[in-house]
């Protein structure tokens, strides 16, 4: 195997450049993970509370999350944003703005549903001891909702790492966005090439995950 | 006379448009033990869950220890009214001590060790103490029965209620469970009012029956004159369906 291409990552700064593109990736979605389960949870509580106007509007918000594809959120932050209110932040912010609201609506779901499956015979035997409301949610319905909130939690956080292969679209510098740089660039004489930018970085990580 | 632990006048409860319950009126004194006996349907869980608001109270009275009931002091009241249901719903995420420790501590702000120690010794009394760090998923149905009756007298209640708590036991774990009910009434003298349809066990253990059917209370009788001879033919023909 003379030209198995492995050599274009070693050539210039290629590793490097890949392995800085995975870091902005990954505190893109870090970063809208974090804010956006801190959101969601305020909005997953609001919902299980009794006022229909505050009800009414994160469901409407949450549909909009969820009907609207991820691309066209980004393009909207991305060019909608700064043109109507001159909001003039870097592209990686405005990732982190989108992908923010979407996880807020996306968990604000999986909060509320989570906290109404904690069954009604739970809830009575915790107010036949005295607890009050706040204790019941503390003590009862939290850590009962916590267990049944970690799948659905766990498959949007990996939905969230997947979906910054979008960041390109919107021009961030992310992992993808460098690997088909050098892709592009060495396709002529190494079109094995995107096998090692992209399947091996890919490999490593899976690997490391599944560890 | 004593003040009565429970007084229930004139009460009419709804769902919706559907009447539940027709003008229930009784009172039950101090160490007394009241069996809730009626057909399925006939609006036994509905009253009984009235007792300590689970149910909200639309029309009519209910005064506990002589003070008419506040529905907003519920949660205050119920640290004195003990209930066991049916499911025995222990917190699945707690283990055995923990489930009977918690409400004693965060409600009622007793130490740690406090409440631990007496959980420990009640346990002991239902032949469960070596379960104590045990999940209840651990446990047989009787042994999380036995532990929810624990969890509601570690609040020290003036009042028990029982929701037919053998409903959905095995018959050999039935007779441990109902042994300690019994045991309560005769050398602890609690008040308590029981829904079941055990009716050897009723017999034994009740001082008084109240004869529920479809929402109205048809017969307040002593139990052992209910058992021998109920007043009305519907409970005659309820005794007769049950005895086979």
């Amino acid at each position: 195997m003379a030209h198995s291409g492995i050599e274009i990552l070693w050539t210039g700064h290629n590793l490097v450049r890949l392995l800085v593109g995975l870091w902005t990736s990954v505190w893109i979605a870090g970063v809208s993970l974090i804010l956006g389960l801190l959101v969601g949870l305020l909005f997953g509580l609001a919902r299980t509370g009794k006022a229909r106007l505050v009800n009414g509007i994160l469901w409407l918000y949450l549909q909009f999350f969820r009907i609207v594809p991820t691309v066209v959120l980004l393009f909207l932050v991305y060019y909608i944003l700064p043109r109507q209110f001159n909001l003039n932040w870097p592209a990686s912010w405005m990732a982190v703005l989108a992908f923010t609201l979407w996880v807020a609506a996306e968990f604000s779901d999986v909060v509320r549903g989570a906290l109404t499956s904690v069954p009604k015979h739970q809830i009575e035997a915790g107010q036949a001891l005295g607890l009050s409301q706040g204790q019941l949610f503390w003590y009862v319905k939290l850590p009962q909702a916590w267990r049944l909130a970690l799948p659905a939690t766990v498959n949007l956080a990996t939905r969230v790492i997947k979906t910054t292969s979008l960041l390109l679209m919107i021009s961030v510098m992310d992992v993808i966005n460098i690997g088909q740089q050098i892709i592009e660039a060495n396709n002529q004489t190494h079109p094995n090439g995107v096998f090692w930018s992209m399947g091996s970085l890919c490999c490593c990580i899976s690997l490391l995950i599944i560890r | 006379m004593t003040t009565p632990i429970l007084t229930v006048s004139h009460l009419n409860q709804y769902y919706g448009d559907w009447q539940a319950l027709h003008d229930i009126n009784f009172v039950i004194a101090p160490g007394e033990v009241v069996a809730l006996l009626g057909p399925s349907g006939s609006g036994k869980s509905t009253l009984i869950r009235t007792l300590n608001g689970l149910e909200p109270l639309h029309d009519g009275e209910i005064t506990f220890q002589g003070k008419p009931v506040d529905p907003k002091k519920w949660p205050e009241l119920r640290q004195k009214i003990g209930m066991v249901f049916q499911s025995y719903d222990l917190f699945p995420n707690l283990t055995v001590l923990d489930n009977i420790t918690l409400a004693p501590q965060k409600v009622q702000h007793r130490s740690r060790a406090d409440a631990e120690a007496e959980a420990r010794q009640l346990l002991e009394r239902v032949g469960l103490a070596d379960h104590a760090q045990a999940y209840p998923r651990e446990l047989s149905g009787g042994q999380q029965q036995r532990v929810a009756i624990v969890r509601a007298l570690a609040m020290h209640p003036d009042l028990m209620l029982f929701d037919e708590v053998t409903a959905s036991l095995d018959p050999e774990m039935v007779r441990g469970v109902l042994a300690i009910i019994k045991e309560l009434a005769v050398q602890d003298q609690m008040t308590m009012v029981i829904v079941t349809h055990e009716m050897n066990f009723a017999a034994q253990v009740a001082d008084r029956v109240l004869f529920l059917e479809n929402g109205r209370l048809v017969e307040t009788t002593p139990a052992k004159q209910f058992f021998a001879q109920p007043q009305s033919d519907r409970a005659a023909e309820f005794l007769t369906s049950m005895d086979f």
